[in-house]
């Protein structure tokens, strides 16, 4: 085990050595069409979205959580970006939205998890005042948020827990905050006048937009988060112990409210880059995305059981997928022959990995 | 005094768990505390620890109150705990399991310098500075994950250490490093309170006990002066004139020939060895849980390999070693697991006769006094003694011909080994109304083997030595020919 490099022991080999391969193959097979530079270039573009929202997912899962709600929360998010933009809102106003969405509905989906149901009611209250407040104001709207937001940590201070499984509580959101986004849009599209700037992100004539820088970042800020911080061992241990993180004085609530909040929040930002993507608000857009997420995740060595995944292996993950849609496309394979491959390549990639951790014990 | 303890009590609805404990843990000292499973302390532990609030009675640690609400509180006041079922997190590395909830950061952010010497410095205090910070604590043997979890409740000085069971899944050669261990913290002031079932541990290691009956102190001294049979008449209450029955047996025709062991009914034979040689794989492999022993197999009338569905319907039973992950399925009911063996004789076109099979589980359940508060209660919830009486009705119920016990008296109180014993011999002499079993037992406790076996075979690295009589054996001889 000593003679081997030390990047060859990193989770994120083997979803690279995946990529290397679905690429060469591609490369091979589909010749310039696939190697051309403006297809590179589109191929990071359609990994800017499941990329981000696949980092939320690593984190939620490496915390022994699951969020299948992914999809369900960036149609939200677009809707809502849209709407601000059609009323006539700045531009800013209209990405912060997006992102706080998410962060919000993490929040929300944290305080279930954790069994906080005091708080999470007052939240949903929050929410929901808050978009009638919207009418006369994004002030009102604002205020009435902030007003929830303090109630529900006021609430929190009272003891009873109903903790519910992060499985349910986000099989909930996936129906709910889609038909939420069904009922903002009243179940069409919204179109903005213009997007600005958000649409400029995967959009304009640069070889790489902002969108994918953004993906970038977002990437190494998660991994320094993941490796570098107390609240990153805390969502590992948590993962992979939960008794033994509590024995040790670990706050199991807040670390578990953490990961919601930044891994749906994530969602949020994936969700800006789909309104950027689209240049509207879709609420039936991004069907599937959590699975796509998390097969990412599982794919760059996350295991469901909690306790590992890797940021990097979950970006090379979201990658592969791409490629091997991108290429099937370019050698004219339908739909249903991609889908199979990407199943297959799930399937692949976890019984690999558990083959060389078997080697490794 | 250390720690003094006097007249806790805690109930759980209508069990009381606790009805009046007191201990005095001197300054420096191993305590030993002993008591059968049930008996109350792991409550007594999670009070100290702080993971629940006594009812009633005082706790005082160096002279002041000690009420932890939190096992941070507890750790903060100096009382840290090593729990049995080792408390770590299998992905994380070394270092980051030994600093865990007390990484060292600056606002947020991990302080890696810091993080490395203090690791560094947690190994060194149990002596083994060599283990690699870095590496998963997965990939370590359990020995070395003890001393990390050790040298974790060592950061932070504690006054008191409180060690649950540590040997109970330590090969033997590592016992006595173990012991070594404790001795030096003992000589630098830490108290030690030493849970265990082991009385011979007990007076190697203790400089005073405690023994715990149905949740009360009902003795307590030095070591020094205690005969077991005095621990033992304090644990179970009464006087246990016979730890290993060995009655009269005959033995009849041949069951189980192939892999260098020859079985016949009536007859108990014993695999010694150390943690490791191959005995555990030995017995699933008959069982047709693992990869088959090489060569002829005769067994329960069948030649060959089997799968373990067949193996049941041939005649044959098997006990894990590991009870809580294999052995029983402990979300399931007393009468499920006794009965999980054969469904198939209590249905009828594959619809359950469920009166019967509570039936048949309640009257096993009564056979072997399994403590529950009905057949219908969850085996998680059952003390380790009567998860394992548990498991041994499911054999008798399916009456098993052959016996496979793969440890079957690990961690249990001396109160169950006691009843487990007088049915190994029960079944190996048969009774008027069943005819005589064949028991082939693995143990690594050799008192156990030399009193319960007729016959002891020695298992070395995978090679299986032959089967003497035990009465050819000693203590010292088992070892030698197991190294």
């Amino acid at each position: 085990m000593n003679g081997t490099p030390r990047f060859t022991r990193s989770p994120a080999f083997g979803p690279l050595l995946g990529l290397v391969a679905a690429w060469a193959l591609f490369a091979v097979c589909a010749g310039g069409d696939f190697t051309a530079l403006a297809n590179q270039r589109l191929m990071l573009l359609q990994t800017a979205v499941v990329g981000t929202a696949a980092i939320g997912a690593t984190i939620i899962i490496a915390s022994g959580g699951i969020d299948l709600s992914v999809g369900s929360s960036v149609a939200l998010g677009t809707v809502l970006g849209a709407l601000v933009l059609r009323a006539g809102g700045p531009v800013w106003v209209a990405a912060l939205v997006c992102i706080l969405a998410g962060m919000g509905t993490g929040l929300l989906l944290g305080n279930l998890v954790v069994g906080r149901l005091a708080s999470s009611g007052v939240l949903l209250i929050g929410a929901i005042g808050a978009l009638f407040a919207a009418r006369s104001g994004t002030l009102a709207a604002l205020a009435v948020l902030a007003l929830a937001l303090v109630a529900s940590f006021v609430f929190a201070r009272h003891k009873s827990r109903l903790p519910l499984s992060p499985f349910i509580v986000t099989l909930g959101a996936w129906g709910a905050l889609r038909g939420l986004a069904k009922g903002l849009g009243d179940n069409q599209p919204v179109y903005p006048a213009s997007t600005g700037w958000i649409g400029d992100l995967l959009g304009g004539g640069s070889m790489l937009p902002p969108g994918v820088w953004i993906l970038l970042a977002l990437a190494i800020l998660a991994s320094l988060l993941l490796r570098d911080t107390v609240l990153g061992r805390h969502i590992y241990a948590v993962g992979s112990n939960e008794e033994t993180a509590r024995l040790c004085g670990v706050d199991l609530e807040r670390t578990r409210l953490s990961v919601y909040v930044i891994g749906v929040g994530l969602a949020g930002v994936a969700a800006l880059l789909q309104l950027s993507y689209l240049s509207m608000g879709d609420p039936t857009t991004a069907g599937g995305l959590e699975l796509r997420a998390i097969a990412a995740a599982v794919i760059g060595g996350a295991s469901l059981a909690g306790g590992s995944g890797s940021i990097l292996g979950a970006l090379f993950g979201a990658l592969l997928m791409t490629v091997v849609d991108n290429g099937c496309t370019k050698l004219g394979l339908d739909n249903w022959v991609q889908e199979i491959v990407t199943g297959g390549i799930i399937l692949a990639a976890v019984a690999l990995d558990r083959a060389r951790a078997r080697a490794q014990v | 005094m250390r720690l003094a303890i006097r007249g806790l009590a805690k109930s759980f609805g209508a069990t009381r768990a606790l009805a009046g404990v007191d201990l005095g843990l001197r300054a420096g000292s191993v305590h030993a505390l002993i008591g059968e499973n049930g008996a109350g302390k792991s409550t007594l532990l999670r009070i100290l620890a702080g993971a629940l609030a006594p009812d009633a009675g005082t706790l005082e640690l160096e002279g002041r109150p000690f009420a932890p609400r939190t096992p941070r509180e507890a750790a903060l006041a100096g009382v840290r705990m090593v729990h049995q079922e080792l408390a770590l997190c299998p992905g994380l590395s070394v270092a980051d399991n030994l600093l865990l909830g007390e990484e060292p950061s600056r606002a947020g952010w991990i302080d890696r310098k810091a993080r490395r010497e203090r690791a560094r410095a947690a190994l060194e205090a149990v002596g083994r500075a060599g283990l690699p910070l870095e590496a998963p604590v997965a990939s370590l043997a359990v020995a070395e994950r003890q001393l990390v979890e050790i040298a974790r409740a060592l950061r932070g000085a504690p006054r008191v250490l409180v060690l649950d069971e540590p040997t109970s899944s330590l090969p033997r050669e590592e016992v006595e490093r173990l012991f070594a261990l404790v001795r030096t913290l003992a000589a630098r002031d830490v108290s030690v309170l030493y849970v265990s079932h082991a009385l011979e541990e007990v007076r190697a290691l203790c400089d005073e006990f405690t023994v715990l009956r149905d949740g009360q102190s009902v003795g307590s001294g030095a070591v020094a002066g205690t005969s077991e049979r005095e621990w033992i008449r304090l644990m179970a209450g009464r006087e246990v004139r016979e730890l290993y029955p060995h009655s009269p047996r005959v033995p009849g025709e041949v069951l189980l020939r192939g892999a260098g062991i020859e079985l016949r009914r009536g007859e108990v034979l014993g695999l010694y060895g150390l943690i490791g040689a191959g005995r555990t794989e030995l017995l699933r492999g008959l069982f047709g849980l693992g990869r088959p022993p090489a060569g002829a197999l005769e067994f329960c009338g069948e030649t060959g390999p089997r799968t373990p569905r067949q193996r049941w319907n041939a005649g044959a039973g098997f006990v894990s070693e590991d009870r809580a992950r294999e052995g029983l399925a402990l979300q399931l009911t007393v009468s499920e697991n006794i009965s999980l063996a054969r469904l198939e004789r209590f249905s009828r076109r594959g619809i359950l006769n469920q009166r019967a099979l509570l039936g048949s589980g309640a009257t096993w359940a009564e056979l072997l006094t399994v403590k529950c508060d009905s057949v219908v209660q969850r085996c998680g919830e059952l003390s380790g003694g009567n998860q394992q009486k548990v498991a041994l009705a499911r054999l008798l119920g399916a009456g098993s011909q052959v016996l496979l016990l793969d440890e079957p008296t690990r961690g249990i109180d001396v109160g169950s080994k006691a009843q487990i014993y007088a049915w190994i011999d029960k079944l190996a002499c048969g009774t008027k109304t069943s005819s005589p079993r064949a028991v082939l037992l693995v143990s690594s406790y050799i008192p156990e083997l030399l009193g319960v076996c007729d016959r002891i075979a020695v298992m070395r690295r995978g090679e299986l030595g032959p089967a003497r009589p035990a009465a050819e054996w000693t203590e010292e001889r088992l070892l030698e020919e197991a190294l």
